[in-house]
């Protein structure tokens, strides 16, 4: 599994029905340190993350290993919300002590998506 | 199955069904010269029992899941043994299977 930071929601109405009901949001995969892996993935929640979370995702065919989506047409899928990452010793993550940019830059690529739509 | 080397914990309380009490780790994956190859990733503890600065073997993709009871889960990466001891030295650039296989035909 890799770490990711949600970043935004994914909504379309056109889909393959076999996607109907599922909820699909954008990651952008992370390093332990919180370092962009560089690239986004769009990937189903099988545990009801939200935007600015870090996550942990399975890939390939163990993301059709929840009942969210089992055979669905998937490949990336949120199995865990993180809480705490400790590397070499010491505390690299922790929820909710994140620095306030990490929020803000979420919030900044929703905004530019939305700039970009309207 | 690869080599790694675990250098990490991680907690997790929101996970996936069947996830309980699975202990997640940060791994630093190993080349065949037992070198770091790549970026850290996280794997599921088959064994239970690994910890911070272990030399492990992971086996990846869906067959990972199937070393974790319940098995149907969805896990990518799983550690399925610790490594006491490795017996032969890594083996070198030029050492690869078709050159192996050709001593083993009797050319």
């Amino acid at each position: 599994m890799l770490l990711a930071k949600v970043v935004g929601t994914v909504v379309a109405a056109q889909k393959s029905d076999r996607l109907d009901g599922l909820k699909l949001l954008i990651i952008e995969p992370i390093d332990p340190q919180g370092k962009p892996l560089g690239g986004y993935r769009v990937a189903a929640d099988a545990v009801g993350a939200g935007i600015g979370e870090v996550v942990l995702f399975a890939s390939g065919s163990s993301a059709r290993q929840t009942a969210a989506t089992e055979n669905r047409p998937t490949d990336t899928a949120i199995m865990a919300i993180v809480d705490i990452i400790e590397v070499a010793g010491s505390t690299t993550y922790h929820k909710g002590d994140e620095a306030p940019e990490a929020g803000l830059a979420a919030d900044s690529a929703q905004d530019a998506f939305e700039g970009g739509a309207r | 199955m690869k080599f790694a080397r675990v250098i990490g914990t991680l907690v997790a309380t929101r996970k996936y069904t069947g996830l309980e009490g699975v202990k997640f780790l940060v791994i630093q994956p190993l080349d065949k010269h037992r070198q770091p190859d790549g970026e850290p990733i996280i794997a599921a503890d088959a064994t239970r029992q690994a910890g911070p600065g272990e030399l492990v073997f992971v086996v990846a993709s869906r067959e990972a899941a199937l070393a974790l009871n319940p098995p149907f889960v969805p896990v990518d990466q799983a550690i399925v043994g610790i490594v006491d001891d490795v017996d032969d030295a890594p083996p070198t650039d030029d050492t690869d299977t078709a050159t192996w296989l050709r001593r083993d035909s009797g050319d």
